[in-house]
């Protein structure tokens, strides 16, 4: 397994936002957790980056490593866990290539940069004609595929995506996921959190779903899809 | 006419001072969304250092029978100057502001202040209060154009900064350290999920605008050769009212506002008796900063969301 999450409970301050939820990855895997706003996805997300402290009792392990020996920009320049957030989060301030540029900061294999960079280009060629321009010029389809960018630029052993969906066309969201399949079919595992969950469960592989700090069910996308409960809370009937 | 070219000429040289310092109060600003208040002592401190190797210098060079060529030592000086305060802004970001990070920013700024005090007490009970004299260390000449005086430390302490300036404009710009702190400076929160350490980037910044504060230092004991432990208080005062002019976390605003905070000190104590220059030259700055609240080139808001 690549990724073992064992009882992660994180609070903010005294309100637990995620009472112990368990999960497992194993390398090149898509997995999609679903549930509705402030279930804890993106809580989940978060203390896996290491961006909030996890309570005691928690186990988080990558490859055999303690996660919560990490720092937050270790998890990415050290164990590869990269993480489009909630948002996108660019640097509007920096060109697009400044941006890919930038997440490549820490990385030691310096000789593979270029050739990553136009990996990058050849996934999304709209990035390639956007180079120069500031990101924060860039439509929300653009800044989409190069927060995706920009993470790949930065680690590629499991990519974290925040609601890759959101606020995009829906022709739009069908190409991000095709683009996100292609970064998965070169070796990144992929765990995704959406609420648009009929999306997400058909890109993925298998699925969780997450209610109120707990994870509820578990299974293949087939099987939750075709799974009355999930129909009725999450298919929209 | 040859009088207000004069005064251009003054105004430039004493806007050098605010225009370094005030780098460092933006650069620290830009990235952490504090203002360091140690930063005037700083000034003080690299002033210091640098009286500390220039004598140094002379010593070894007589010691040693060799005479050293005093613009060669005043580089050395400058350099070394800057090094060594580099590490005392490190020092104070490490265990000054580090651990307030998550801190209310009250905390951060009375921090700063404690910091100042500490800076300028020590002095005091390491060096005594008696005043030292900074080496001159160029023989001072001064050349005339048409009706008006430049010496060439004048021209050395203009163009020392703008070259500094420059240097810092062309690593901000074109290093990945530089972009780095660009990246900070709009959303600090996303930058460790780039690989990006913020425990490397914060002390960068610090030993860059410590450095910056050094060489304002050394310039200024070169024209105005007595330092003391509190010279810095009023000048780092008067540079932090510069970054803000320029506006809060704006680099090319607080070397541009440094500048302009000179010309109207100057004009204004020609214009005026000098006893009132204060009075009125920052009754304008007020007057301006009414209009204009977020200085020249600061954001109306804070854009910057919580990840």
């Amino acid at each position: 397994m690549q990724l073992v999450i064992e009882n992660l409970q994180v609070s903010y301050d005294k309100i637990k936002a995620l009472h112990g939820i368990t999960f497992k990855i194993d390398k090149g895997e898509i997995v999609c957790i679903i549930g509705a706003n402030g279930a804890g996805k993106s809580t989940t997300l978060r203390a896996i980056s290491r961006l909030l402290p996890a309570d005691k009792g928690s186990v988080m392990q990558f490859e055999n490593k303690d996660l919560l020996k990490y720092q937050p920009d270790k998890v990415v320049s050290e164990l590869g866990i990269s993480h489009v957030p909630e948002g996108r989060r660019l640097f509007g301030n920096l060109t697009v290539m400044e941006n890919l540029k930038l997440a490549t900061f820490a990385r030691k294999d310096k000789e593979n940069i270029r050739g990553d960079i136009d990996h990058v280009f050849t996934i999304f060629p709209r990035l390639k004609e956007r180079e120069s321009q500031f990101s924060g010029t860039l439509s929300g389809g653009e800044q989409q595929m190069l927060a995706v960018g920009r993470a790949y630029m930065s680690g590629r052993e499991i990519m974290l995506l925040d609601e890759p969906s959101m606020g995009l066309a829906p022709l739009l969201m069908l190409s991000m996921f095709e683009a996100l399949k292609e970064i998965n079919r070169s070796g990144t595992t992929i765990l995704l959190v959406e609420q648009n969950a009929r999306l997400a469960l058909k890109f993925a592989q298998r699925g969780y779903v997450i209610e109120n700090g707990h994870l509820v069910l578990e299974g293949s996308s087939q099987d939750l899809l075709n799974n009355p409960e999930v129909k009725k809370a999450y298919l929209g009937g | 006419m040859d009088l207000f070219l004069q005064n251009i000429v003054n105004a430039l040289q004493w806007g050098s001072f605010y225009a370094l310092i005030a780098l460092g109060y933006s650069m620290v600003y830009s990235i952490l969304m504090l203002f360091n208040f140690a930063h005037g002592d700083i000034f003080m401190v690299g002033a210091y250092i640098g009286f500390g190797i220039a004598t140094a210098l002379l010593g070894f060079a007589a010691m040693i029978g060799l005479p050293l060529p005093g613009w060669l030592i005043l580089i050395l000086t400058i350099l070394f100057s800057m090094f060594f305060t580099s590490f005392v802004g490190m020092l104070i970001e490490r265990i000054g502001y580090r651990p307030l990070r998550e801190a209310p920013r009250a905390s951060a700024a009375i921090t700063g202040l404690m910091i100042g005090i500490i800076l300028e007490t020590g002095n005091l009970a390491l060096l005594g209060a008696r005043r030292l004299s900074f080496p001159a260390l160029i023989e001072s000449a001064t050349y005339q154009f048409g009706g008006i005086f430049v010496t060439n430390k004048k021209i050395l302490i203009v163009l020392v900064s703008l070259s500094l300036m420059y240097v810092l404009h062309l690593f901000i710009q074109k290093s990945k350290w530089g972009m780095a702190m660009r990246a900070m400076s709009f959303d600090f929160q996303a930058v460790p999920l780039m690989g990006v350490s913020i425990n490397k980037i914060a002390p960068l910044t610090f030993a860059i605008g410590s450095a910056l504060a050094a060489a304002a230092g050394i310039l200024y004991g070169l024209a105005y050769p007595v330092l003391d432990p509190y010279m810095g208080v009023l000048l780092g005062w008067k540079a932090f009212v510069a970054a803000i002019l320029g506006g809060r976390g704006s680099i090319l605003g607080a070397a541009l506002a440094g500048f302009l905070l000179g010309f109207i000190e100057i004009f204004v104590a020609w214009i005026f008796p000098s006893t009132l220059r204060d009075i009125i030259a920052y009754s304008i700055i007020l007057l301006i900063l009414t209009f204009r609240p977020h200085g020249f080139f600061g954001q109306a808001h804070s854009t910057q969301l919580r990840l």
